[in-house]
């Protein structure tokens, strides 16, 4: 016997999937769609004049090597501020979960920089790092270290990723302890009893029920390095030294808001777009299957 | 008082009310997009309140839109929705940008022609109204605020090192001896420079008189060409980079990041716009002058003249026609002598017609502030050639920040600077491809 529920009404199914589908294309096809058709034009900022080139716009950014360089430095970047964003702010909810005294105080302090805009966090890093200026710096001058990332490739890429990964921690850290706290707490008494020490309960228990959580932040960190991260850029660095710190989304914003070549930078979007449109794909056919629900 | 006559009083209050309204009414509002901020944004603001207190037919309403590039993307977003505001301010990097949008923007000589308003290219600074005409020689927008570099001095850190503050380097190869006795007083940095492309390559074209682009840099069409990598700017560069290994300059950054490292007193010397002048009066701790932007001895025709930077004020098409006379009236206003000089004093930025700088000087400003008119004697030096009227590039914004990450390459030894100047020659050359096929029919 099937127990399906079935809809009698023809309309009513619709009509309830009505409202997602309209966010959907009113904020995501749309402009996607706009994007695409962009990327195949040629056009004065005035929109005066407008070419149809086909695929000029791409065939330009494919055949300059710093945009395919472009490419390598965003993957750096992004691994780096996903795993890092990720592990450290497990560590800090694992501490946070055992906290008893003063918990409520530690996890509100813990969202505070959530709440900073991408660019004054990153103004708020230069403060402490600016090779001018910076607080950090003379105490690394003093230990016989040059911090200057104006001119070193590695050192701005460092601040950058340290900027973004600050920001980023609070919003991990929130998930990571909901998810810490319904892990059951009878599972890790039974294998406190059956002798497995702290690190063990962690590897064996609550990291593979954590799993789902770790998953979702993965794909939205992901999201995060690759579209979100262009302020703190623009404000730190501005793409150097040379192009050290030029991240995909840097250029886009670039040519598209502080240069107006719009067909380069949609040309631009619709590249990156691929790109992660690709990689969740990727992470819910292989990673997702990792994952314990 | 008997009741016919509150009646009567009643009756005059309304009257007076009805007219006040019908007036209020019959004010035309002009909305000035600018990107003045801190103080700036208060003297603009009161610029036009005073403006509005002059005459009763037109208001001006000052807003601040954001950043240069921000504002400008917010203009030409609104002209592209079908409401543009009337006035915007555009940076000079953004000129080619706004010059090349027929039919977007109205050009400021036929406006001030078509109001009958009093209108003299000629009452401008040569190098201020060349910047922003026409091959003609017409201009197309409202010179506001110019500024040009000059050299600051650290007169104590001078003083330090055995250097007579009161005989600053002339040349070159005078700043580099400077510097390098600034570093053996024990100085962090000899010298350093704000606005790298704009110091070091596009005015320092201008003042040895040798071209940026072709095409008279730019002025004489679209179809132009980079040649800022000639021997004298290859040799300039690379001379950077051979003191920046000896330590005696310091490179601090693509824009006006580097005069922290001024008014902080670890450089002793910085070349940078001469907009800087009130902030290095309100933060630097120690004596300091202004001298002149340095220069090759032995380059033929040099001092020429430096080109300013900073931003005018455009015009954008109305369909309201009636805003023009408005605009008309304010531009009037705007570059009356009293209120130019009063800009002039208030920021630091040069007065740009010749009348505001005479009654600055009439007034005792200079001799008030002494190295304040150095900016102005830079830019009217000579009258301007082909290599020192300005810069006319499509695309400049990508060109500035492809030049500044070829120079990073050399001050970080990358590069030498004919491989680098090369290509940014080149990069930029294809910018300014991208630039023509958009703006050619």
């Amino acid at each position: 016997m099937e127990k399906r529920v079935v809809f009698k009404s023809p309309w009513l199914p619709y009509a309830l999937v009505a409202p997602q589908l309209i966010i959907t294309l009113v904020f995501f096809f749309w402009p996607a769609s706009q994007a695409m058709y962009w990327s195949l034009l040629i056009q004065d900022a005035f929109a005066a004049r407008t070419q149809f080139v086909w695929f000029d716009n791409f065939r330009d950014l494919f055949n300059d090597p710093r945009y395919l360089a472009s490419f390598q430095i965003t993957a750096v970047f992004s691994v780096l501020v996903t795993f890092i964003g990720l592990a450290v702010a497990l560590l800090l909810a694992v501490f946070a979960d055992r906290v008893v005294r003063g918990a409520r105080v530690y996890k509100t302090l813990l969202i505070w920089p959530y709440a900073v805009a991408a660019a004054v966090a990153a103004v708020l890093w230069l403060f402490l790092l600016n090779p001018t200026l910076g607080v950090v710096t003379h105490l690394l001058r003093a230990l016989g270290y040059d911090w200057n990332y104006l001119l070193n490739a590695r050192q701005a890429l460092i601040l950058i990723v340290i900027t973004a990964v600050w920001k980023q921690i609070s919003y991990n850290f929130l998930f990571f302890l909901a998810g810490l706290q319904s892990v059951p707490k009878s599972l890790i008494e039974a294998a406190a009893i059956d002798g497995a020490g702290p690190a063990r309960r962690f590897w064996t228990i609550i990291f593979p029920m954590l799993s789902p959580t770790t998953f979702f932040l993965l794909v939205v960190n992901i999201v995060y390095a690759f579209f979100d991260t262009f302020a703190i850029v623009d404000a730190a660095t501005g793409g150097g030294p040379v192009q050290a710190t030029a991240i995909l989304v840097f250029k886009v914003y670039q040519d598209g808001v502080q240069a107006l070549d719009l067909g380069g930078s949609a040309a631009q979007s619709v590249v990156l777009m691929a790109i992660v449109i690709a990689l969740t794909v990727i992470q819910f056919r292989f990673v997702e299957r990792k994952v314990q629900y | 008082m008997n009741s016919g006559n509150s009646k009567l009083v009643r009756a005059m209050i309304a009257a007076s009310l009805l007219a006040l309204a019908t007036q209020a009414q019959a004010v035309t509002e002009i909305q000035w997009w600018h990107s003045m901020t801190g103080k700036l944004n208060d003297i603009v603001g009161e610029i036009a309140t005073n403006f509005n207190a002059s005459q009763k037919d037109y208001k001006v309403t000052a807003i601040y839109k954001g950043q240069y590039d921000e504002s400008m993307t917010a203009a030409i977003a609104a002209y592209r929705a079908g409401n543009p505001p009337q006035i915007v301010q555009v940076f000079e990097v953004g000129t080619a940008t706004m010059m090349a949008a027929k039919g977007a923007v109205k050009p400021v000589y036929q406006l001030m022609a078509e109001q009958k308003e009093p209108f003299d290219s000629k009452a401008f600074l040569g190098a201020v109204s060349s910047y922003y005409s026409d091959t003609s020689g017409h201009l197309i927008s409202m010179p506001f605020n110019s500024s040009t570099q000059v050299l600051y001095i650290n007169d104590d850190a001078f003083k330090k090192a055995g250097l007579d503050p009161a005989n600053p380097p002339k040349t070159w190869p005078e700043v580099e001896q400077a510097a390098a006795k600034l570093k053996a007083s024990g100085a962090a940095c000899g010298f350093t420079t704000g606005w790298q492309s704009w110091v070091q390559l596009e005015s320092f074209s201008a003042w040895h008189n040798v071209p940026f682009a072709t095409q008279q840099n730019g002025f004489g069409g679209l179809n132009t060409k980079l040649e800022f990598n000639g021997p004298v700017q290859v040799k300039h560069i690379q001379n950077l980079a051979d003191w920046a290994k000896k330590g005696e300059f310091t490179y601090k950054g693509r824009k006006d990041e580097p005069l922290a490292a001024f008014t902080s007193g670890e450089c002793g010397m910085i070349t940078t716009s001469s907009g800087s002048y009130a902030n290095i009066k309100a933060n630097a701790k120690f004596a300091w002058r202004v001298a002149t932007l340095p220069y090759y001895a032995d380059v033929k025709g040099a001092p020429q003249n430096t080109i300013i930077g900073g931003a005018t004020l455009w015009v954008l098409n109305q369909k309201d026609k009636e805003m023009y006379k408005g605009i008309a009236k304010f531009f009037t206003y705007l570059s009356s002598p009293e209120v130019q000089e009063k800009w002039h004093a208030d920021t630091g930025y040069v007065p740009i017609t010749l009348a505001a700088y005479d009654l600055a000087k009439t007034k005792g400003l200079y001799t008030e502030r002494p190295g304040f008119d150095i900016a102005i004697k830079e830019l009217t030096n000579k009258p301007p050639t082909a290599n020192s009227k300005g810069l006319r590039l499509g695309n400049f914004v990508q060109i500035r920040n492809i030049i500044d990450e070829e120079l990073e390459s050399v001050w970080s030894g990358q590069k030498n600077a004919k491989q680098a100047l090369d290509a940014a020659v080149k990069r930029g050359n294809e910018q300014l491809e991208r630039f023509e096929k958009a703006n050619s029919n």
